[in-house]
């Protein structure tokens, strides 16, 4: 099958809806949230209209039904990352309860005072404040790993991070703001040297690029549903089955319990332990159709498409005047995710005009301040791509960026 | 709907030549803002005579909008007392609100920001350095230089 953007776009129904102006939507905003294809669409409303009911509880068909559904989509996702067993798959509401889940029991747990969690400079605030949080609770310490001046992570400098008191190295995938994929084979091999467990933020890099739980040995791996086609509210965590019968569970509630006396409980099984209370049942059908469907376009082919929209972009902006690129500058291990800004004028000003073009482009701060005071910016614009972007987008980008100096000419002087 | 009237020309004008930009060197009431969402800064300095504002500058770092709205703030507030501060800061939310003003018309380019109204997501830009100032006046009575 060969990969055709054009025919991709057509599954989707928001690219329809949403022409103004007789302008075509040219959605960059991918980093945030992607659009969704009618496959997931209708899989959550065919759920709700005809097999309806709850999970692990009713005797009846329905409940049944969508007990298998629901187990289906477990399945689906161990298989999508390659995970040895189903039940390391826990559903969660996002990428960022997914991290917060793992602070506030293998955290609390394993993390005591003065023990280390070895962090990059480039966190998203999800995968920095569960662990400042955790920093509060029980004076454990968080260590910076630097970045070098192309902005990719030093992996000398982590290196000399590690100490006996390393416990966990919490590090992401892919940067929500440079682009920057780190090399992750080497570091769950660093960290596996020091015996320290290893937490991927996937929330960037696994929508683009899948991941192997297995072939990198990572110990927990987090992402969302909603950045990869599936629908908002469901998040996944990964988490080696040794870690997860060692900890406490998470929240108390139905599902997680196998037995309670009026003075006390005994917790579930993996992964029940740690999905307590009613969980986002059709959002979670409906994300194993998006998997489905990345898989039937292939993961392969999907990082091919990216890889020559990013070699263009590249190629294209760095050789447009006054554009400011935050982040690796070479194609090679950076997703097609580019922040920037343009001749001085305000992020918010940029996409308020591509907007009038109808481009959404993200504006801010990327919930990476820390960041934004290391690249010495208070905010950036941000295009991200995906499966149903194309090149002549990046030509509209460009154009369209140029009228932002119509309208706001700086005076000379 | 036009981008026009977002970017308004007295806007882009404001923008491009701020007017009472930069800290001075003396003031009585200095007040910082910032709006947590894109990152931006403001500090508003304020020199009151005898319930008056004689003189108020800002400087800070902003997009077009709410560079604007400050300069377009400091030239609308000196030779207020403060009770007319007051006033004309009610009458600048209830524009951004996108209620009729008439007063509006009369402090500086204010009225330029009733388009800004159409772009919702873009009205806390404006109303940044007037937010900001409120912090900075006391609610009512005399104000103690």
């Amino acid at each position: 099958m060969t990969f055709d953007p054009t025919k991709i776009r057509a599954d989707f129904p928001i690219f329809a809806a949403q022409v103004r102006n007789g302008r075509e939507l040219v959605y960059l905003d991918n980093g945030a949230t992607t659009q969704k294809p009618g496959v997931v669409i209708d899989a959550e409303r065919d759920f709700y209209s005809t097999e309806y009911g709850t999970v692990h509880r009713g005797i009846y068909h329905l409940s049944a039904v969508a007990t298998a559904q629901y187990e289906a989509a477990r399945e689906t996702v161990a298989d999508f990352i390659n995970a040895r067993l189903t039940k390391e798959i826990i559903f969660t509401r996002g990428a960022t309860e997914s991290i917060n889940l793992v602070a506030r029991t293998f955290g609390d747990r394993f993390i005591g005072k003065g023990d280390e969690i070895i962090l990059s400079e480039f966190e998203h605030h999800s995968n920095m404040v569960p662990w400042l949080m955790l920093q509060e609770r029980t004076g454990a310490r968080l260590v910076y790993v630097r970045s070098t001046p192309d902005w990719r992570l030093d992996m000398i400098d982590l290196r000399s991070k590690f100490s006996s008191r390393t416990k966990l190295v919490a590090i992401t995938g892919m940067s929500n703001v440079l682009g920057t994929i780190n090399d992750i084979d080497g570091i769950c091999q660093l960290a596996h040297e020091h015996g320290a467990r290893v937490l991927m933020d996937g929330a960037q890099l696994v929508p683009h690029f899948g991941f192997d739980v297995r072939g990198t040995d990572c110990d927990f791996l987090a992402f969302s549903s909603h950045k990869m086609l599936g629908p908002t509210g469901v998040g996944v965590l990964y988490m080696k089955q040794e870690i997860g019968v060692e900890i406490p569970p998470y929240q108390g509630g139905g599902d997680m319990i196998e037995n309670v006396r009026y003075d006390g409980f005994t917790t579930n099984e993996l992964p029940y332990k740690f999905e307590a209370g009613t969980p986002n049942i059709a959002g979670v059908i409906a994300f194993a159709k998006a998997i489905e469907y990345l898989q039937g376009l292939g993961m392969e082919n999907i990082i091919a498409h990216e890889s020559e929209l990013t070699e263009y972009a590249l190629d294209r902006l760095l050789s447009t005047e006054g554009f400011e690129l935050y982040g690796p500058k070479t194609p090679k291990h950076r997703g097609a995710l580019f922040s920037f800004n343009y001749k001085d004028i305000h992020s918010h000003d940029v996409a308020s005009i591509l907007d009038f073009a109808n481009i959404a482009v993200r504006a801010g701060h990327h919930c990476a301040q820390p960041l934004m005071q290391r690249l010495g910016v208070n905010s950036t614009a941000r295009a991200s791509f995906y499966v149903y972007n194309q090149k002549e987008e990046i030509d509209i980008l460009l154009e369209s960026l140029k009228q932002c100096e119509r309208f706001l000419k700086h005076a000379v002087g | 709907m036009q981008l026009d009237d977002l970017y308004r020309e007295v806007i882009v004008d404001h923008y491009n030549r701020p007017r009472n930009f930069g800290r001075p060197e003396k003031w009585d009431i200095m007040v910082e803002g910032k709006n947590p969402v894109c990152g931006d800064e403001i500090a508003i300095y304020l020199t009151v005579k005898d319930d008056i504002v004689s003189e108020c500058h800002f400087d800070g770092k902003g997009c077009s909008i709410s560079i604007a709205s400050a300069s377009v703030m400091t030239e609308s507030l000196i030779g207020k007392s403060l009770d007319e501060v007051r006033l004309v800061l009610a009458d600048f939310n209830q524009l951004l609100r996108g209620e009729v003003c008439q007063r509006c018309e009369q402090y500086s380019d204010a009225i330029a920001f009733q388009g800004v109204t159409k772009f919702p997501v873009r009205v806390k830009c404006a109303l940044l350095a007037w937010k900001t100032l409120e912090g900075a006046i006391p609610d009512s009575g005399t104000h103690q230089a």
